[in-house]
């Protein structure tokens, strides 16, 4: 017998006491949060951060951002336990409506190689008011210019539209970020993937 | 491990739908592009059953401050299993909503309708081993929005599921039986599909009702199922 999936419904504007209730001061714990990587994780401690823009080109600030990830040595850590012994989630969720700016932020690590012919990078997903369906990417470093070249997925992407997937590295006082934006809409739209 | 079935666009709204105003900017304009499904969305995260806390089921009592919420308390119960109709344990829901006057505890919300000081509205529980979950709570009032003249959401309860991989991953909101305002909604709506959007309305079950205490409502949901074959890489 087959079932037909539930269909997706937007997460509208009012998730943030439900699922990310601490990072917004809500009295309520949250499951997942923008921490990825504890300070005792293996690897590169990094932080990813960026903004959400709209077809007008405006910052979206209801928007909630989740990542999942490999450790340093491109492992998913799928077991609870592990997370609680190594400090490495490889989940983080991040809503834009905290920061002056509407960023989100992940502090973690940066992922290894997951397989070979593969470049390291984050798998994302895009949920705010305004999609009734999430929608999925990913995020590649741009210090792996060699990798990346020989990554199936992101060679599968139009070449003028690579750009979109990568993050910079910026060397910051407090430590290594990788910025980048997530466009909905226009000549510098996001490379979404239908996973 | 095998990998996931592709999502079925048929059962779900297009990105942009024209109807449900704020998707005619925030919705991606092009198509996605199609990839193989591999290690990394076949992997997902696994929570531990300590994420969840004795009250978290139940958003009758974890928000309480000085008495009982207001409302019409309710319990819903459902199973969670995939296109092949395989139960998913041990997989978090969480779920989010307004009160019974349909005014939600965001601070963003400006409807005029009261605030309970002893209903927050947010929580979660895990499936058992059967894939079945259950939570306590206050049926949500409807609530006005800004849409179109006289737009009102039906009652819903907003989900959460992670599944068993991140390409299950699903947001969605649960509806009630015979409520007037489901014909009248986008969001409910934009799933073109009837029959695929009629399994975003629970059912009343007079079976899960507890006497003299809580009307029943089930709601099972199914997310994507495995391709047969194990993966290539």
């Amino acid at each position: 017998m087959s079932y037909g999936e539930t269909p997706s419904q937007t997460v509208g504007p009012y998730f943030a006491y439900g699922l990310t209730a601490q990072q917004y001061g809500y009295d309520f714990t949250d499951v997942v949060d923008p921490v990825v990587a504890g300070p005792d994780a293996d690897g590169e401690h990094i932080r990813i951060t960026g903004q959400v823009f709209d077809g007008n080109n405006d910052p979206v600030n209801d928007a909630m951002i989740e990542i999942w990830q490999a450790d340093a040595n491109g492992t998913y850590a799928e077991n609870p336990v592990d997370v609680a012994s190594t400090g490495f989630r490889g989940l983080g969720r991040c809503g834009t409506g905290t920061d002056a700016q509407n960023r989100f932020y992940f502090d973690t690590v940066k992922p290894g190689v997951v397989a070979d012919g593969a470049a390291p990078f984050v798998n994302v997903i895009v949920f705010m008011r305004g999609m009734l369906v999430h929608a999925f990417t990913r995020f590649y470093f741009a210090d792996e210019a060699e990798l990346n070249a020989r990554d199936d997925i992101l060679q599968s992407v139009p070449a003028d539209r690579r750009d979109t997937l990568i993050a910079k590295r910026v060397e910051t006082r407090t430590g290594v970020e990788y910025r980048i934006d997530i466009h909905m809409q226009g000549d510098a739209e996001t490379v979404f993937f239908d996973v | 491990m095998s990998t996931f079935k592709p999502r079925d666009w048929g059962s779900h709204a297009p990105f942009i739908a024209p109807g449900y105003k704020s998707t005619l900017l925030r919705g991606p304009s092009r198509l996605p592009l199609a990839i193989k499904s591999g290690l990394t969305e076949g992997t997902g995260p696994r929570f531990a059953p300590a994420s969840v806390r004795k009250l978290d089921f139940d958003l009758t009592k974890n928000g309480v401050t000085n008495g009982e919420p207001l409302g019409e308390r309710i319990v819903v119960h459902g199973k969670v299993m995939d296109t092949d109709g395989r139960p998913q344990p041990n997989i978090l829901v969480e779920v989010w909503q307004a009160n019974a006057a349909g005014r939600y505890v965001h601070k963003v919300d400006q409807h005029n309708a009261p605030l309970d000081p002893n209903f927050r509205g947010s929580g979660r529980c895990m499936t058992d081993a059967d894939g079945n979950y259950m939570f306590y709570t206050i049926k949500p009032g409807a609530y006005p929005w800004g849409n179109h003249f006289n737009a009102w959401r039906p009652n819903h309860i907003h989900l959460s599921l992670f599944g068993p991989g991140f390409a299950t991953r699903l947001v969605t909101q649960m509806y009630f039986p015979g409520d007037p305002l489901l014909e009248l909604d986008p969001i409910f709506l934009e799933t073109q599909d009837p029959v695929a959007r009629e399994r975003l309305i629970s059912k009343f079950s007079i079976e899960k009702t507890e006497e003299g205490f809580a009307l029943g409502y089930q709601f099972d949901i199914v997310l994507r199922g495995r391709n047969a074959t194990p993966m290539e890489d």
